[in-house]
């Protein structure tokens, strides 16, 4: 049954299509290529350099883009499938452009024992967000990690970089609201009181 | 040109330092304490001895104390003795108990720690020795503190075999969690012919619960680094990679920061203290990925590849990195090694068990008082760990268990609290040593609860390349999923009985083969929380 | 003239057989018609050992071992069948039926596909796990060939045919886990993937219905690893041997 299903849809992944090729000759004036040409040369485009070019190419861009891959491919004459297999093999790099803010849930064994599930499910359901995943309007980013080592403060919630310990869920979607609303696009609250007031 | 350095003589100027300031204050400023605000702390004390004290008190960071549950700590320290240690201190306390020292030689009853209780009493510290003591960032620090003694002994002193005999002789097994005797690994590099040939330092500390391998390489880097020196040394190996998670990024910058100190100070890079011996150090950084502790992912990830294990053999040993005889050590056992090499193999095997030796970092946390780093000698009991040094169970709760090994490991119940611990006694009861972390669960918690974590857990981290990890652990996720939820059947539980059994013995590598251990192990000891779940189902599932 | 490999005497399921030096326990049993059942093993190219179905019991060694890569010793003695294995390989083969949409009756490849050929040899009449029933898209892009990641078992014959033997590495295994999925290139459509030479070694190579031609109807694709192995013989080795027919 379901292959049948599957047969039928024979499709092809939207956000793929041609633009990658034409796309790899990037922007000229782009100096963010060039800090990643700092860095190959640097490494003197050792092949086995690909996931230390990756994490700076990630640094610079702030997520790994098809065009950014395939620069790295060529630039190391590696097989562009390679290079992706190998970017999507590790959690740490991603794909989409990451949120204004970021909120990372440690789900190490000390921070389950003391319920971080029932945080991250908290900001998820808060935030109408799920783990690994951005929220619509682009403005936070909701991650699990892998134990950040800090058992001894468990259960423990990065926000923005800083690490808080002994954490809640209402603790912690508090302070995300509290972080979100601090820097809220003007025009969008401007917006809604003039909607409001209106009806 | 980098200057060989003067051990001798950087150990005098420091002795020379700490006698001319009456008050030494050091602030742990270890991951744990820094998410606690002791980076408020220590700017507070500093301005207030750069203000008001002049050079009269000398401040400084320091590395892991231990206690992480009473972070930040302090300690204080007074020329001509008397040392005492603060916890929960916040800046405007630390400043008050360093104006008591300094003005009236008192210490201050609040936020006094009392370091002879068991946590700190019961321990015995060789790997750990330099936490609360040097400031991790200034390798005259660990100089002055017996530091790089131990590769200046063997460089100038000992032939490479004579400092694998006392390796050999300390009995010392792999901190990393099989337990592998340390001294085979390394006859077998030495063994294998050259001339290029690696030491890999394994930091890719995955199992979730553990962080004294991070706690080595951020609060004593260089201990790290002579370890490496001497492993390197006694192998013939001139090139090492230390690969380090991702998610460490202050382990990488202060090994990095320490790699550069010492190649300018002649401890690493072309002859080594005006020796023959030449060794350079390269960081290499993951990119999440637990499998990656595996030795073979671990070199694939190195070379820049998916971090999937390759089958064995050949063996690192044999053909490893970039197809050249590797040895990978744990940054642990590689802590140890320095030690080894300074008080001799005899003193190391003195310490611990007969069938392990030496002392064992363990990371407790959970439901247990007293949370942080400890470093025991094997064979301590289990009642020890957590009764004593924990401080026993939080909130008037009662133990229920221990789990050690993180998701290749199981669950100890509390009619085992009386076991030695040791790489064969957890074994025996169906866990492993793992890398340490020791997690400590009260009453509340439901053991089908536990082992679907940890299942998840694999599950997510497995690398896909066999299929028995790959879709096993889906399955028994799936049925530990139905059963922890009510929905599951005696027939569900008998599927998952042997899917433990498929996935252990035929998946490639260690990841798959341990995966089903909390399953395992909580079965065999909590087996009636189980039936208890399934109970409900029974009638319709017959 | 190469010379006569020296030999040793090893034991397969209680019958001594003469073994090459340096061969695999799964070369020589096929060399002596004793069938190890293998997914991901391919003649030719690198081994994986990922598929796990190959493992067989050798005496003193309380492990098992894959006999894809376990090299053979003088007087090992392996055994490759006993209630044990039969047990484990048809487990393996329901979670691979498990995790994707393996159903033979609407495939091309019924009829000439390993993993069907398996799984009744295992006698494998139903599933016990859950099916995963995944969506995935079909990707007929190709001109040529047609990709149902549905019918994937991962065994990445076509990755290593690909990289080893054509030598333009168009395929590689992105993601991981459960969530690990074949692509062409960025995960672009195969089509337009332009480091792909057309040449089929891939389609060839694949043991179930993943990889076919475009147009082939159920039952009708017919694979033929064989010749990939005969391929890297005269390739390699400059020795060409009678083609085998396609299956």
């Amino acid at each position: 049954m379901s292959d049948t299903a599957s047969v039928l849809a024979v499709t092809v992944p939207e956000s793929k299509r041609s633009v990658v090729r034409r796309q790899a000759e990037h922007l000229p004036g782009d100096d963010r290529f060039a800090l990643v040409d700092k860095h190959l040369k640097r490494v003197h485009f050792a092949q086995d350099q690909l996931i230390e070019t990756l994490h700076v190419a990630q640094d610079v861009f702030g997520s790994l883009s098809d065009e950014v891959l395939l620069h790295v491919a060529r630039a190391l004459r590696l097989p562009p499938s390679m290079v992706y297999g190998v970017a999507t093999f590790y959690h740490l790099f991603s794909f989409e452009p990451p949120g204004d803010h970021s909120c990372t849930v440690c789900t190490g064994t000390a921070c389950f024992v003391k319920g971080a599930d029932d945080i991250v499910s908290g900001v998820a359901k808060a935030h109408g967000v799920r783990a690994g995943e951005t929220t619509g309007d682009g403005r936070l980013t909701l991650k699990t990690a892998r134990c950040l080592g800090s058992c001894g403060l468990a259960p423990v919630v990065v926000i923005d970089g800083e690490v808080l310990g002994h954490q809640s869920p209402q603790v912690a979607v508090d302070r995300l609201d509290a972080i979100l609303s601090a820097d809220a696009p003007q025009a969008a609250g401007l917006g809604s009181v003039v909607v409001g007031g209106g009806a | 040109m980098a200057t060989p350095i003067d051990l001798h003589e950087v150990t005098e100027r420091e002795r020379e330092a700490q006698f001319r300031t009456p008050l030494r204050v050091k602030v742990c400023n270890s991951t744990s304490c820094a998410s606690a605000g002791s980076g408020a702390v220590l700017q507070a004390v500093r301005e207030l001895a750069e203000g008001e004290f002049g050079n009269t008190v000398a401040v400084s960071q320091t590395g892991c104390m231990g206690l992480c549950s009473g972070g930040p700590l302090m300690r204080v320290e007074q020329r001509g003795g008397g040392q005492h240690d603060y916890h929960i201190v916040t800046p405007i306390s630390a400043e008050r108990i360093v104006r008591n020292h300094a003005d009236h030689g008192t210490p201050t009853a609040e936020h006094l720690l009392d370091t002879s209780m068991p946590f700190f009493a019961r321990q015995q510290r060789i790997v750990l020795a330099n936490g609360g003591v040097i400031d991790p960032d200034r390798v005259e620090s660990y100089v002055a503190h017996g530091g790089y003694a131990a590769l200046a002994k063997a460089l100038t002193s000992m032939t490479p075999d004579e400092v694998l005999d006392q390796v050999r002789l300390s009995r010392i097994r792999g901190r990393g969690g099989a337990g592998y005797p340390t001294a085979n690994k390394w006859a077998l590099l030495a063994a294998a012919p050259g001339p290029v040939k690696y030491v890999v330092a394994n930091g890719d500390e995955g199992d979730p619960g553990a962080f004294m391998d991070r706690t080595i390489m951020e609060d004593d880097p260089h201990r790290l680094l002579e370890g490496i020196a001497l492993a390197a040394y006694a192998t013939g190996a001139h090139r090492a990679y230390i690969y380090v998670r991702a998610e460490y990024p202050r382990a990488v910058e202060r090994l990095d920061r320490a790699i550069k100190v010492a190649r300018r100070n002649r401890l690493l890079g072309r002859r080594i203290l005006e020796t023959d011996f030449d060794l350079d150090i390269e960081i290499r950084i993951g990119a999440g990925a637990f499998v990656c502790g595996e030795e073979t992912a671990l070199l694939a990830s190195i070379e820049g590849r998916r971090g999937t294990p390759k089958l064995r053999p050949p063996y690192p040993t044999e053909r490893g990195l970039f197809g050249a005889p590797t040895m990978i050590n744990n940054v642990e056992t590689l802590a140890n090694i320095a030690s080894i090499v300074a008080n001799g193999g005899d003193w190391f095997a003195s310490i611990g068990t007969e069938g392990s030796t030496g002392t064992k970092v363990f990371a407790l946390a959970g439901d247990i008082v007293n949370t942080g780093l400890i470093e025991v000698p094997m064979g301590t009991t289990l009642r020890d760990i957590v009764e004593e040094i924990g401080g026993g169970i939080a909130d008037g709760h009662t133990f229920k268990a221990a789990q050690t090994g993180g998701p290749s490991g199981g669950c100890i119940p509390a009619r085992y609290l009386d076991t030695a611990v040791d790489y064969d006694s957890l074994r025996a009861l169906g866990s492993i040593m793992g890398s340490g972390g020791l997690i400590v669960m009260d009453d509340r918690k439901r053991m089908p609860d536990v082992a679907k974590y940890f299942m998840e857990f694999s599950r997510d981290e497995s690398c896909g390349k066999c299929v028995p990890c790959r879709t096993g652990t889906v399955q028994m996720h799936h049925l530990l999923d139905k059963i922890a939820s009510g929905n599951g059947g005696r027939r569900d539980l008998r599927d998952l009985e042997h899917l433990c059994a498929v996935v252990r013995d035929t998946s490639l590598c260690g990841l798959g083969q341990t995966a089903p251990n909390p399953v395992l192990s909580t079965l065999q000891y909590f087996r009636a929380e189980y039936d208890a779940l399934i109970g409900a189902t029974e009638v319709s599932d017959a | 003239m190469p010379e006569r490999p020296t030999t040793v005497a090893i034991a397969i399921d209680g019958v001594d057989v003469e073994a090459y030096q340096g061969e695999t326990v799964l070369q020589c049993a096929r060399r002596h018609q004793v069938d190890i059942p293998s997914l991901c093993f391919l003649e030719g190219v690198s081994t994986m050992g990922g598929c796990r179905l190959c493992v067989v019991e050798v005496a003193e060694d309380p492990r098992l071992r894959p006999a894809c890569a376990t090299t053979v010793a003088a007087d090992m003695e392996v055994t490759t069948e006993s209630p044990r294995l039969r047990s484990y390989r048809r487990s393996i083969i329901e979670l691979l039926f498990a995790e994707g949409n393996h159903v033979c009756a609407v495939c091309v490849s019924n009829g000439s596909c390993e993993l069907q050929d398996i799984a009744v040899r295992c006698g494998m009449d139903h599933v016990r796990y859950e099916l995963r029933s995944p969506r995935r898209h079909v990707d007929a892009s190709h001109p040529k060939y047609v990709f149902d990641p549905n019918r994937c078992i991962l065994c990445t014959r076509c990755v290593r045919v690909c990289a080893e033997v054509e030598g333009a590495h168009v395929w590689d295994v992105a993601h991981r886990g459960h969530g690990a999925e074949l692509v062409t290139e960025l995960h672009q459509p195969w089509g337009e993937a332009t480091s792909c030479t057309w040449c089929g070694k891939c389609v060839a190579a694949c043991p179930t219905g993943a990889l076919s031609h475009q147009g082939s109807a159920v039952g009708e694709m017919r694979h033929a690893p064989n010749m990939i192995t005969w391929l890297v013989a005269a390739r390699q080795r400059g020795e060409w041997t009678e083609p085998e027919a396609r299956r």
